[in-house]
């Protein structure tokens, strides 16, 4: 009541009008904590559905996903629809296969991006050099570019360098596309380590490498692992370039890709589509909350999504 | 031409890290005095001496990322506007006839094409819908998780959050399932809710993917559903960087909530709503996988938006790359134009610093 920067005398009069009001609310604190309680609840609801609902479909046996009164929670939970994903039905190739492509692929080109990217964040957070601001507002642009107009032009350098049905080529893109943000958000991590305690270690005689590996690193890796985290999920949950490049080679399909295609096969399945579904999205799901501790700052720092 | 002090010579900087050894003057750190190249020293040593004196280290540092950003990147988009001049085609791509410039044949040709308007048309009304039902739904939810206990706010964020890393085509996969006239949950809810509330016995088998409108419908639902956690968290997080001081003063100055919001936090916070809105249209306005999916792919010409209608004329046979290129370039000026706002805005928001 007092907090208030008015002076005092406006905010001695105001204070004694304000619990008025607030009674003629009608709302203990107790009522207003369980509603906005309740309104929390719904609103995570609301989020948490669509997943939870692909998930104990996942479960159902076919009887109970085409009944007519859909249950929230399977009445008798069967492994069949994703015993039919893990051995391959309807495609003939078994979900382990796109799984091991989409992590070589996801897994390479995070470790490319965070490589190629902590080089550029230094060079953007550590020194002041000409063209640093055109080169930041680059990188704001080209992170909006839109990939779908890209990629017909992609498509056809690809096809003149046989990097079309190659997981090589998915690679290279999207190491470039994980870089902006990359380099954007791992600039202020790496503008953050003090210059005294690189310079107190060179006195101590360490040299540049040990510089680099001993104080610079240790100090942007929560960085790192930020970013690495964002170009995963980029990566991992990426369709438009992989459905362009991948789209005659069934075996090289990456998930995302693999889903698509499972679902398209398979319309009238769905206990099957949203098993593949689910074992294509609780990894990454995972991951997220695994690390989204960490997330939480860099996610507001950086303009981000896939 | 350098301002920068890290690049004097013999100032410990991470250039030297990334680029050679332990160069001379190195370690006798604050000095600017120049080290000349005296003949005794190696090639590692001289190349050393050269970035520094030079400056030239954040430039070596930034080759690698310029190189695959460039290329992979930057090209295609120029090639993109090349391309949009040129009679591009199946011909052209297997090299059975050299490509020829064109002048703006490909621009006249999608422009007297009534479906490129139709779908230009579906993307702006998307856009015009989903952005404001998004920034509406985060605020929202981003002022209830300001009002919540620390547990509370953890578990409804997160949740949230789930919404947001989930896969777009897994999105778009459940969503079809969820409104699938054959089983769906969405139909079977609607046909029991009361006819007040717009429910009845005829949504049993609606079919929401065969027609326009009941399909962006859809996508609607989907993008709010994948945007809001987004807007929420970031306006939570602006919502901490207020003066608490001023929230409480108009409290006691009796505003509602309402009142308070509207002239004290988001006067505050229009900078954040500004990057916010304009993230949002680029997003919705490009939308393309979950489009994609729910629409059936490229079989329905009629449910397109601009870039549906752009990768088709690329990749349905037979394929006119020059036509997608005209169409892929007025979808990134489209874009490009509204990005310009975003980057205003983040200058002015400092981001640049």
């Amino acid at each position: 009541m007092t907090a208030a920067p008015l002076t005092t005398a406006s905010a001695s009069a105001r204070a004694s009008a304000a619990p008025g009001r607030r009674r003629g609310r009608g709302l203990s604190r107790g009522t207003r904590r369980a509603l906005l309680n309740l309104a929390g609840v719904l609103v995570a609801l609301f989020a948490l559905f669509p997943v939870l609902w692909m998930i104990s479909t996942a479960f159902k046996p076919a009887t109970e996903i085409y009944s007519l009164t859909p249950h929230p929670i399977p009445l008798h939970p069967t492994l069949a629809n994703f015993r039919a994903v893990f051995s391959g039905s309807v495609i003939g190739i078994s979900y382990w296969n796109f799984l091991k492509n989409s992590l070589f692929v996801t897994l390479v080109a995070v470790a490319a991006s965070s490589l190629i990217g902590l080089l550029a964040a230094i060079a953007l957070g550590r020194f002041r050099f000409r063209f640093r601001t055109t080169y930041l507002i680059m990188l704001l642009i080209v992170q909006l570019l839109p990939q779908q107009a890209l990629v017909v032009s992609l498509f056809i350098d690809f096809r003149k360098v046989n990097l079309l049905d190659s997981l090589v080529g998915l690679i290279a893109v999207y190491t470039a596309f994980a870089l902006p943000v990359t380099i954007w958000m791992l600039r202020n991590f790496a503008a953050t380590v003090p210059k005294d305690l690189e310079e107190a270690a060179a006195i101590d005689g360490a040299g540049v490498w040990t510089r680099f590996w001993r104080i610079l690193l240790p100090l942007v890796s929560p960085g790192l692992v930020s970013t690495s985290v964002f170009a995963f999920i980029f990566a991992y949950n990426e369709f438009v370039f992989a459905l362009t490049f991948l789209g005659t080679d069934t075996a090289k399909f990456t998930l995302p890709l693999y889903v698509q295609y499972f679902y398209g096969q398979n319309s009238t399945d769905w206990g099957a589509i949203m098993a593949s579904s689910t074992l294509f999205t609780i990894p990454v799901l995972a991951f997220f909350l695994l690390t989204q501790r960490r997330l939480a700052s860099g996610l507001v720092a950086g303009a981000v999504k896939g | 031409m350098v301002t920068s002090e890290h690049s004097r010579p013999g100032n410990p900087s991470p250039a030297g890290a990334m680029s050679q050894g332990r160069g001379p003057g190195g370690d006798n750190a604050g000095r600017p005095r120049p080290v000349p190249p005296a003949p005794g020293y190696t090639f590692r040593q001289r190349a050393a001496i050269w970035i520094r004196r030079r400056g030239a280290g954040p430039y070596l540092l930034l080759l690698p990322a310029t190189a695959v950003i460039g290329v992979l990147i930057l090209w295609p988009a120029v090639q993109v506007g090349l391309f949009s001049f040129k009679n591009y085609g199946l011909m052209q791509i297997s090299g059975v006839l050299p490509a020829q410039w064109v002048g703006f044949s490909n621009y006249s040709q999608i422009l007297h094409d009534p479906e490129f308007w139709q779908s230009l048309k579906t993307s702006v009304y998307f856009a015009v819908v989903v952005v404001p039902l998004t920034m509406i739904a985060g605020t929202l939810a981003g002022l209830l998780l300001a009002r919540l206990g620390p547990r509370m706010r953890t578990f409804v964020s997160v949740s949230a959050l789930l919404a947001w890393a989930t896969p777009a085509v897994s999105a778009s996969v459940i969503f079809v399932w969820l409104v699938s006239p054959d089983g769906g949950v969405v139909d079977w809810a609607l046909a029991k809710l009361p006819s007040w509330l717009g429910g009845g016995a005829h949504w049993a088998g609606f079919s929401w993917t065969n027609a326009t409108l009941p399909a962006y419908t859809v996508l609607t639902v989907m993008l709010v559903w994948t945007g809001f956690p987004f807007i929420a968290v970031t306006v939570l997080a602006g919502l901490r960087t207020l003066p608490s001081e001023l929230l409480e003063a108009a409290r006691v100055d009796g505003a509602g909530p309402w009142r308070t919001f509207w002239r004290v936090t988001f006067p505050l916070l229009r900078p954040v709503f500004l990057v916010l809105a304009l993230l949002s249209t680029i997003w919705d306005f490009g939308m393309f996988t979950q489009a994609y999916i729910v629409t059936g792919g490229l079989g329905q010409p009629d449910e397109f938006n601009l870039g549906l209608y752009e990768y088709s004329q690329a990749f349905t046979q037979p394929p006119h790359y020059g036509l997608a290129s005209a169409a892929a370039f007025v979808l990134t000026i489209i874009l490009l134009i509204v990005t310009v706002g975003y980057v205003r805005a983040a200058i002015k928001q400092g981001s640049l610093a």
